[in-house]
């Protein structure tokens, strides 16, 4: 389930991106980039689980939902860091410098 | 249960190869250098240093969050030896072989499709001949 969620925020992620390009003050890629490595690592770990050892592809559950949800919540944790530590409004800048 | 370790190695000597690229690229500009196609940008406008950095960002991103995976599996601990398997010596061999399986895997699938994205953007640029091409997120 994590990986159905990941690489559908990878997609919706890359829309936006897209959406702002040329430009990329808010750093959309990067946060595409975030979710496409993390959805190609897991997509081979599956690939290879399922090579091995059969099984299903996807566990759906409520445990992998919770899983799924809390890496997007991460990837856009680490985005958001990322984003206030450049800072391209220069809000946080603004307000240390009052 | 390491897996992730392997896509981390590869994003430090991809980070640091990042760096050396950025540094030599910024004095061949000091120096005045036109050269372009080693350290400089090709024919997208874009630098290898920032070509570097989209790899990085997936290295680093993808492990990331796949680290935490492993801490929601109980795989991966705040306190040492921080992996579960080095804890008991049997399954250190496994954990060794599911690095060099899986996990090299994962590293290499990663720098493939890098590569297909830095020779697809190539390969458009060079399509549309006298159009200066931007790429949002070029940068490092």
């Amino acid at each position: 389930m994590w990986l159905l969620l990941t690489a559908l925020a990878a997609i919706i992620a890359t829309a936006l991106w897209y959406a702002n390009s040329p430009g990329d003050k808010y750093k959309l890629s990067l946060l595409s980039f975030i979710y496409w490595g993390a959805a190609i690592m897991w997509l081979v770990d599956h690939v290879i689980a399922y090579a091995q050892e059969g099984g299903e592809f996807f566990e759906i559950n409520a445990d992998a939902t919770g899983l799924g949800f809390s890496v997007l919540l991460f990837g856009l944790f680490v985005w958001l860091i990322a984003l206030l530590v450049s800072d391209p409004k220069r809000v946080i800048r603004g307000i240390l410098k009052k | 249960m390491a897996c992730f370790l392997v896509p981390v190695g590869e994003a430090v000597l991809t980070t640091v190869a990042q760096k050396v690229v950025e540094n030599r690229e910024k004095k061949a500009v000091g120096q005045g250098e036109k050269k372009v196609g080693v350290v400089g940008a090709a024919s997208t406008g874009v630098k290898w240093s920032q070509r570097l950095g989209w790899l990085n960002k997936m290295l680093w991103g993808g492990s990331i969050l796949l680290a935490l995976e492993h801490v929601w599996h109980g795989e991966v601990v705040p306190w040492p030896p921080f992996l579960t398997a080095m804890e008991t010596p049997g399954e250190v061999g496994p954990m060794l072989h599911e690095m060099a399986t899986y996990g090299v895997a994962m590293a290499l699938v990663v720098t493939v499709v890098w590569a297909i994205i830095v020779v697809v953007a190539e390969l458009r640029a060079k399509a549309m001949p006298g159009e200066e091409t931007r790429v949002a997120g070029g940068g490092a």
